[in-house]
């Protein structure tokens, strides 16, 4: 399609615009494995990857999440080489809605997946993933706009817009996929013919426990010891570490691993307070994190935080990571009869971003963000409240509450609310 | 030979790694560098910013350079011939650091044949909090320290800096055992911290400077200093309390 074509180029110049930056920022630099740190040689081989682009702040390659929203406050994308630890909520619905998204976009990306899961087998999740959205009237331009990464405003408001672009799926050569970022249906599954097209492999604990590896070195707990193992055989056959040179096409790994620490992966950490492997979660985060800094890889990390007893493991955890991310569902608790949280489902903390190759890091001005899901999308949205010291210590919205206050007959639609909308 | 202590506690204090590796290597000291939490190339695009070069340290031999995460990949997955310093990686139960003390020490010995091209010997190490994370007990990490200690700072009259994590309210007791009893040994404590009132644009946190006299107990009044710092793409700037420029 002629459409999907300008796309292309569209998204291709992007990607040529960020080479650009990145060699101008990068004159001398020598390129240190497949460790994205850009080189003037390397930028153009590190653009041809699908689904990547070099982050504009110091030409670190990054991919998408699988949520634009998300890519933005994380400061353009995640970067190849790092963890996204998601904190779970307390029903496991919404990270289990991201961990997929990330892997849908791999699909779409024609990366390469890893999923490993103690609970589901691997590949009745990957049958369970959202169908990209598709729209014919694309619009380059705002696209560009979606996509790019620009300082976030004080307002940052990541309200979708109406219109989607997506290329379809002609999968010949780096203008298919060249798009960063797409948005899902999350009613919808994703079409068994791209799941077939896809590269996956599957780790499904259960499965594995009979079999015999080998048994050293003791350190880890079995799961996870065999979960470490899969992915280097897996890291190193397919040569994404760089030490296959016959690879003709280089391509990134995503890695997927759920509910990692919690029982069902014969951790104990989440049942006592002292147990007796307390390190065994550490030691295999601290390998996974050397694994993936060898290769061009990126992942992402569920984990069951609210189960887990002991608190100095959280914030070892979160030592130990790169990305962090907590969600907090209003289900099931007090809040979800709270006014103020009347159109959200949740909470979401971005509760740190990894400064990689730099000094500072970029945060966005907004610290109270909020998500629903709609009958298709995901959104993210920051929430602002005034807190007012005085009468009845009540929380005073701006404006509608106020309107709400001393205007009682106000019809509720033209209540402007507190989240602030950037419509286009 | 003093041993300075980096402290950051809600916050992230690796700029001040960055900064003593720069110092030293530009004061033409003999570094060892145990980075345990990223890898090199890391450290070396923050380092060309602030204007030295360590792939033409560690060439010339300035600077000894060992790269936690990419060893333990090397060391966990491969049985090794002789010991490596992160030989605890393999090790089940309780593990002790006598090798990555060798490996320090054997990295920092004043070369024989005369040629002296460097001043003192100095050791980074960043970090221990995540030796706790990897299975060794905070007594460990102390007996470590102690023999560097007494290597680096005694024998061959070198500096040892190394950065530690506070917990704070997240009642970890092996990293508070470790830290105050490295805050009991160091001369110099550099302790960041986040701004009690929160987040803040321009001000990105505290940083307070205690100089210590571990020799003399209460002999001397310890000096203390407080600094609110902004961290810039190629340097940091500080500021006395208050007196941001983004408030003035």
């Amino acid at each position: 399609m002629a459409a999907a074509a300008d796309c292309g180029t569209g998204a291709g110049s992007t990607g040529s615009i960020g080479a650009a930056a990145c060699k101008n920022n990068v004159t001398s630099f020598q390129r240190k494995g497949p460790r994205a740190s850009g080189t003037d040689s390397g930028c153009s081989r590190l653009v041809s990857i699908a689904g990547t682009r070099p982050s504009v702040r110091n030409g670190q390659l990054l991919v998408s999440t699988g949520l634009p929203a998300l890519d933005q406050l994380l400061g353009g994308g995640l970067a190849v080489g790092t963890v996204l630890l998601i904190e779970e909520d307390k029903y496991n619905t919404y990270s289990s809605l991201l961990f997929k998204f990330f892997l849908a976009e791999g699909i779409i990306n024609g990366h390469t997946l890893l999923v490993a899961s103690a609970k589901e087998d691997p590949a009745d999740i990957l049958q369970e993933l959202p169908a990209p959205l598709l729209d014919d009237n694309c619009k380059k331009d705002f696209d560009e706009d979606v996509c790019n990464h620009k300082t976030p405003d004080s307002n940052i408001k990541m309200k979708i817009a109406w219109r989607y672009q997506l290329l379809p799926k002609m999968e010949s050569g780096p203008v298919s996929s060249s798009r960063f970022g797409h948005y899902y249906d999350a009613s919808k599954r994703m079409p068994q013919e791209l799941i077939e097209e896809s590269k996956w492999h599957g780790f499904f604990f259960p499965e594995k426990l009979s079999s015999t590896l080998t048994t050293e070195p003791r350190s880890l707990t079995g799961g996870y010891r065999k979960l470490l193992q899969f992915i280097q055989n897996v890291i190193y056959e397919e040569g994404f570490d760089g030490s296959n040179p016959q690879k003709k096409q280089k391509n990134i790994l995503r890695i997927g691993i759920q509910n990692l620490g919690s029982p069902l992966w014969g951790d104990d950490i989440c049942c006592t307070e002292n147990c007796d492997n307390s390190h065994s979660l550490t030691k295999f985060l601290y390998v996974l994190r050397g694994l993936l800094r060898t290769s061009l890889s990126a992942c992402i990390i569920t984990m069951p935080t609210h189960l887990i007893q002991n608190k100095a493991v959280i914030s070892r955890v979160t030592n130990l990571s790169d990305t962090v991310v907590g969600l907090e569902s209003f289900t099931g608790s007090g809040r979800e009869t709270n006014p103020l949280y009347k159109d959200y489902h949740g909470l979401i903390h971005i509760r740190q971003i990894p400064r990689l190759n730099n000094l500072i890091y970029d945060v966005s001005d907004v610290k109270d963000l909020a998500f629903k899901l709609k009958r298709k999308l995901f959104t993210i949205e920051c929430i602002t409240k005034l807190t007012s010291y005085g009468t009845q210590g009540q929380k005073y919205l701006l404006p509608g509450h106020l309107q709400r206050k001393f205007a009682i007959n106000k019809n509720r639609y033209f209540r402007t609310l507190h989240n602030l909308n950037k419509t286009y | 030979g003093k041993l300075t202590l980096l402290c950051d506690a809600k916050t992230d204090g690796s700029f001040l790694v960055h900064h003593f590796l720069s110092f030293y290597l530009k004061a033409n000291c003999k570094v060892c560098f145990v980075a345990l939490v990223q890898s090199f190339s890391h450290y070396n695009i923050v380092g060309r910013k602030l204007g030295v070069s360590l792939t033409a340290a560690r060439e010339c031999g300035q600077l000894v350079f060992l790269e936690g995460l990419k060893s333990s990949v090397d060391v966990f997955f491969r049985a090794q011939a002789e010991p490596h310093p992160l030989q605890f990686l393999r090790e089940a139960d309780v593990g002790n650091l006598q090798p990555l003390y060798e490996f320090i020490r054997e990295a920092l010995k004043p070369m024989e044949d005369g040629q002296a091209a460097w001043r003192y010997p100095v050791l980074l190490v960043d970090d221990l909090s995540v030796l706790l994370s990897l299975g060794l007990g905070a007594v460990a990490g102390l007996d470590f320290m102690h023999y560097c200690r007494v290597a680096v700072c005694w024998e061959q009259k070198g500096n040892i800096v190394a950065l530690v994590h506070d917990s704070g309210d997240a009642e970890d007791e092996e990293n508070d055992i470790l830290l105050n009893g490295l805050s009991h040994q160091s001369h110099l404590i550099l302790r960041a911290e986040g701004l009690a009132t929160g987040f803040c644009r321009d001000v990105h946190g505290q940083l307070k400077i205690l100089w210590r006299t571990p020799s003399q107990p209460a002999a001397q009044r310890d000096r203390s200093l407080t600094y609110q710092y902004k961290i810039q793409d190629k340097s940091v700037s500080f500021f006395a309390k208050g007196m941001s420029p983004a408030v003035l």
